[in-house]
């Protein structure tokens, strides 16, 4: 589809990403979002905001050229916006958030609360500018309507919010007979820490912090895209070491999540020696990050104007080093992994999504791509050094555990790849300049292909250089509702594995 | 086979002696009698809440795991229920939606029980502080031995806060 066919003339944003920006009243809003589904585009975000009592609703979709961003003045006496998860399923939840935070309401779908349990009564509204942040409410009753399954044998298992393992607070409602999913319902929203709320007000310098503390497996994803977005506000554009840098940073965070995960992976199917050796790989890589840049996640790695540090000509050595050890050692796990019966037994047909079921409901990311979803910003939307790489998307079709384990060892390949080029190419210069002033009341917004999928962050700019409303959105919002079809005709012992190999974010949704 | 053992072979030992306690991490006066405190330093079962955690410290906690700190060789468990645990690992800001979960999971903590905070936002709230979703630090919430600072805080951190906790050393 190209941006012609629109039917309205819409102005393009500044930045390193392809995005145009345009208001639409609400049966353009329904026809432009249909039109992008037809014509094999997606929904990428849904959010909303207060502008001193009139309120709106902004929707971003990933259209052929680039992204579209929509917004709909929703007035203050009619609080109700057109419900589009008919057309992009994935839109319920984050339509049921705007209802929760901000009391717009949409026309359809599921009404019931989502990020919202008992921390605030329903007639309150945070991320309204009369909500005061530091307000609190007595405890109240949360109740939650869950779907009932009946049936002869059929009974329930309620899981979390604490979960056996070490990892994040949510809740799974499976239906089951026997050992066999019916039915799994996710509940969300525990570690909601009003982050939304928390940004509002910050200069665009304080606002990186949090950035990188919104997913922390994510924080070098989410702080580029934020720079981004604060950089498209700023007409800033950093020096080209920097963006190089970036690139570096993130393809580093992608190894270390697939090296972690295809340990985890080995681990929930007993293969223990898969654990052990490819968390030694991720430690070494996470030491190499610590000693050269300072922090073995790389957060505040990234700022707006550049990056905070610099690599010196020894330490790309110690880096390529570093990634030869890796790669040898992979390549030797990848033929273990292969010829082990006992895992692949486990991985193959599990917890499949099938490409046409992925495409109606919109699986994004990694996961997408194991199940045919041929998205990826690097490949399909390059920003420097993107453009100058040629990165090789890495998809598969079976939409099982092995394909999403396939995709990670893919991946890791073709991230040493890059890394390689980078340490070849990074131009000589500055990394960081200064950030320019933000027009007040701009939107920026940053588009970047983290580990897991597309991150994206919008940045609504106030006065005085300063966030009036900042949406960050995490992909596991499209994905976290497909894990509840995976599960459907498993049994309930493979939902660890299954659960494992999305690995998505609880934070980054539950903000 | 063979190719695993070849594997372990190549790869060899990598444990690394484990850092000593410090007790300026402590926060309260031990509460727990020594006698008891030197059984469950020689056995010692962790259950981990993440509280409302942006997901930095469950990293480095899953580091511990690793053959580098290879915590379970020193006798240290992480357990699937707060009912086999002698020590709780919070992390987070503790989240208003997650603050009765962590309450009844100490609850369900047998007693003597200890409780570790790691991470900037357990010590302190962190970026996050306290707001209409966020009761701030861990021990507005629950009581709490030792506090583990950093963020995230490094796997030898979180290990010196939790050999801290079971150490039978006079403050």
């Amino acid at each position: 589809m190209k941006l012609d066919d629109f039917p309205k003339i819409f102005s393009r944003l500044p930045g390193a990403m392809p995005a145009w920006h345009g208001a639409v009243n609400a049966e353009e809003l329904r026809s432009l979002c249909e039109q992008v589904m037809r014509g094999g585009g997606k929904l990428l975000a849904l959010w909303g905001g207060d502008e001193n009592g009139e309120y709106a609703l902004h929707v971003v979709l990933v259209a052929a050229p680039g992204l579209l961003a929509l917004t709909l003045p929703v007035s203050g006496k009619h609080t109700t916006f057109p419900d589009i998860s008919d057309l992009f399923p994935a839109a319920d939840r984050m339509q049921r958030t705007v209802s929760d935070m901000l009391g717009l309401h949409p026309t359809g779908g599921d009404h019931r609360k989502w990020l919202r349990h008992a921390a605030w009564p329903g007639g309150e509204h945070p991320l309204r500018k009369s909500f005061d942040i530091a307000a609190t409410f007595a405890a109240g009753e949360d109740g939650y309507p869950f779907i009932a399954v009946t049936g002869n044998g059929v009974h329930e298992i309620p899981v979390g919010p604490v979960h056996a393992g070490t990892i994040e607070p949510g809740h799974f409602r499976f239906s089951i007979v026997g050992e066999r999913v019916l039915r799994l319902e996710e509940r969300l929203g525990y570690k909601h820490k009003g982050i939304e709320k928390r940004f509002e007000g910050m200069t665009l310098e304080q606002g990186a912090r949090l950035a990188g503390r919104i997913s922390g497996d994510t924080t070098v994803g989410y702080a580029w895209a934020y720079a981004q977005a604060a950089e498209s506000v700023t007409g800033t554009v950093p020096p080209p070491r920097a963006l190089w840098l970036r690139a570096l940073f993130l393809e580093l965070e992608r190894l270390l999540n697939h090296l972690g995960d295809l340990g985890y992976l080995g681990n929930d199917v007993a293969l223990a020696f898969g654990f052990a050796q490819f968390w030694i790989l991720k430690e070494d890589l996470l030491r190499m990050n610590g000693e050269l840049f300072g922090h073995r996640y790389l957060m505040d790695r990234i700022v707006p104007g550049g990056v905070a540090v610099d690599v010196d000509s020894a330490g790309l050595a110690r880096i390529g080093e570093t990634l030869r050890h890796i790669e040898q050692n992979v390549a030797a796990l990848k033929d273990i992994y292969d010829e082990h019966a006992g895992a692949q037994d486990r991985f193959l047909t599990t917890g499949r999504v099938l490409p046409e079921l992925a495409a109606q409901l919109g699986l994004t990311g990694l996961a997408g791509r194991a199940s045919g979803q041929a998205w990826d910003a690097r490949e399909q939307f390059p920003c420097t050094p993107y453009d100058q790489l040629d990165v090789q998307m890495a998809t598969h079709r079976n939409g099982d555990v092995a394909a999403r384990v396939t995709v990670r060892f893919e991946e890791i390949a073709e991230s040493i790849r890059l890394v390689r080029l980078i340490l070849e190419r990074l131009p000589s210069g500055e990394i960081r300049c200064a950030l320019g002033d933000a027009a007040e009341s701009r939107l920026g917004m940053g588009w970047v292909e983290g580990w897991r999928g597309e991150i994206l962050v919008a940045l609504h700019a106030g006065e005085n250089n300063r966030i009036r409303r900042l949406h960050p959105h995490d992909p596991s919002w499209q994905n976290w509702p497909v894990l509840e079809h995976a599960i459907i005709g498993n049994i309930v012992p493979d939902f660890p594995l299954i659960n494992k190999s999305f690995n998505l974010s609880y934070s980054g949704v539950d903000l | 086979m063979h190719q695993i053992i070849r594997q372990i072979l190549r790869t060899g030992i990598k444990t690394e002696a484990p850092p000593q306690p410090d007790e300026s991490l402590r926060l309260e006066a031990r509460r727990i009698n020594e006698r008891i405190l030197h059984q469950i330093g020689r056995s010692l079962a962790i259950r981990h809440v993440d509280a409302g955690s942006c997901n930095g410290c469950e990293l480095e906690i899953h580091c511990l795991n690793n053959p580098y700190y290879n915590i379970e060789g020193m006798g240290i468990r992480f357990v699937a229920s707060p009912r086999h645990a002698d020590m709780l690992l919070v992390t987070g800001p503790v989240s208003r939606h997650m603050e009765t979960a962590l309450k009844r999971t100490y609850d369900a903590t047998p007693d003597p029980k200890l409780v570790v905070a790691i991470g900037d936002c357990g010590c302190d709230g962190g970026i996050f502080g306290e707001s209409y979703a966020s009761c701030g630090r861990v021990a507005n919430v629950i009581p709490v031995d030792v506090t583990v600072p950093g963020c995230p805080p490094t796997p030898t951190a979180i290990l010196q806060g939790i050999l801290t906790a079971v150490s039978n050393k006079a403050r």
